[in-house]
């Protein structure tokens, strides 16, 4: 470390581009995350009808993509679907198709639990005191499953940001290629600019997902006394 | 689908398999011993080392593997530190896990009622006794599904390790990809290694839990 490699960060504008590099994952999660809350939500209320055909679909939807890794996902969508079906897509759609596969499943079982864990009795003592179907949704049901939800899905947020990560093994310019691309150009002026660079991309990680995973716990915490 | 080229290529995956599942285990199990003393220092509240673990674990649970196996592999190099790729992974693997482990661990024993603990103690029980006896078995029982959800989210997790230059199931379907242009059959080879790692994981899982939710106390 004779040769601070820490300058690096502050030569030109690479810490722009290590940032820009960071918004791309965010751009990323941030769609995938909002397709997910909709879909998981339609496929949680799917889940809890009781067809049997239906039933044996979501669970294998649901137990298939929450066993593989998300990588062997990316893999299927990124390099099998242009093999066998001739669909070009770029690795930015690819993620953002995997990832909402995903999000999907695991919001689906979110929204699962949280609609078979309000008790029959609600919904009939709602009935007995004369409110309309709609109004037992609107006035009991849902800002019930909402408390339960919203620290859950924020949760989902962060690993979300944490596993499309994994969008730089299929190509896809974000901080960690910019990282590469930046010590490869400088490895002959700072040779131990390595440390530093990917020491920071560790901190923009953590300052990314730290605040918004605080967010959900105070979320918790202020809910469960309610 | 070339069947020819599956039977040629299946002793690649046999051995990346192999390497998945050795890392996995040994980084899962190292997981699980730093997810019990952390826990274990939390409950006796001990000074300083209190303080690191939850600064540990706010690092370790928010920040990807992928990242922390960067920063190992090719950031320590330059500050003198050069970890050999079994290294980087298992202890990647562990740094990650153990937060997690953790977690479990602590949530499983908060389930258990301050007043057995006095109970324990008014019977003259010791500290150790007291955890070996009383909070242990029944924490334990409280937190397996959330150590086996983990388990599987590790085993999961192992699928990166291709970035530190371990030749494991990826790499292999990377390498047949790229040198022969067999995507279907490497990617369908890679699916099927993969299930046969976690289905049956996560089929224990399901029976474990089933199995243990008649183990709480008094209920």
């Amino acid at each position: 470390m004779q040769d601070l490699g820490i300058r690096v960060l502050f030569m030109g504008n690479n810490m722009q581009r290590l940032l820009l590099g960071l918004w791309v994952t965010i751009r990323i999660s941030m769609i995938a995350v909002a397709l997910s809350i909709v879909l998981g939500i339609f496929l949680g209320m799917l889940m809890t009808v009781k067809h049997p055909v239906v039933k044996a679909l979501t669970k294998f939807y649901l137990e298939f993509i929450r066993i593989m890794p998300q990588l062997v996902l990316l893999f299927l969508v990124f390099f099998g679907l242009t093999k066998s079906f001739g669909i070009n897509l770029s690795g930015e759609t690819s993620a953002v198709i995997v990832f909402t596969l995903w999000g999907t499943a695991e919001m689906g079982d979110l929204v699962r639990g949280a609609l078979i864990s309000i008790p029959r009795h609600q919904y009939e003592s709602g009935a007995a005191i004369g409110l309309t179907k709609w109004q037992v949704y609107r006035y009991i049901i849902i800002p019930q499953i909402l408390t339960r939800l919203i620290p859950l899905a924020i949760n989902l947020t962060t690993r979300m940001i944490k596993t499309t990560s994994l969008v730089a093994l299929i190509g896809v310019i974000e901080v960690l290629k910019v990282a590469q691309q930046i010590i490869e150009a400088n490895r002959y002026t700072v040779p131990d600019s390595a440390l530093w660079i990917y020491g920071t991309i560790f901190f923009l990680y953590f300052f990314t997902c730290w605040p918004i995973s605080l967010i959900a716990k105070r979320l918790e915490k202020k809910w469960k006394a309610a | 689908m070339d069947t020819e080229f599956i039977i040629e290529y299946i002793p690649l995956y046999v051995e990346a398999t192999k390497l998945t599942v050795s890392i996995g285990l040994i980084g899962i199990a190292l997981s699980l011993i730093v997810g019990l003393l952390i826990s274990m220092i939390q409950y006796f509240k001990v000074p300083v080392l209190r303080q690191i673990s939850a600064v540990y674990i706010e690092l370790s649970r928010n920040t990807p593997l992928l990242v922390q196996l960067f920063f190992l592999y090719f950031g320590l190099p330059k500050a003198g530190i050069s970890i050999s790729s079994e290294g980087c992974a298992i202890i990647g693997l562990c740094f990650l896990g153990g937060s997690y482990m953790a977690e479990a661990f602590r949530s499983g024993m908060e389930a258990v009622e301050k007043r057995q603990e006095e109970a324990a103690l008014a019977l003259g029980f010791r500290q150790s006794q007291v955890i070996r006896y009383v909070i242990l078995p029944q924490a334990l029982s409280v937190s397996i599904p959330a150590l086996c959800a983990n388990v599987i989210f590790l085993i999961k997790e192992t699928s990166v390790f291709s970035v530190v230059a371990l030749a494991d199931l990826m790499y292999v379907a990377k390498d047949l990809i790229g040198l022969y242009y067999k995507t279907d059959e490497a990617l369908l080879m890679l699916v099927i290694a993969y299930l046969i790692i976690l289905l049956p994981v996560s089929i224990l899982a399901a029976v474990l839990e089933r199995r243990l939710r008649y183990a709480g106390f008094g209920n």
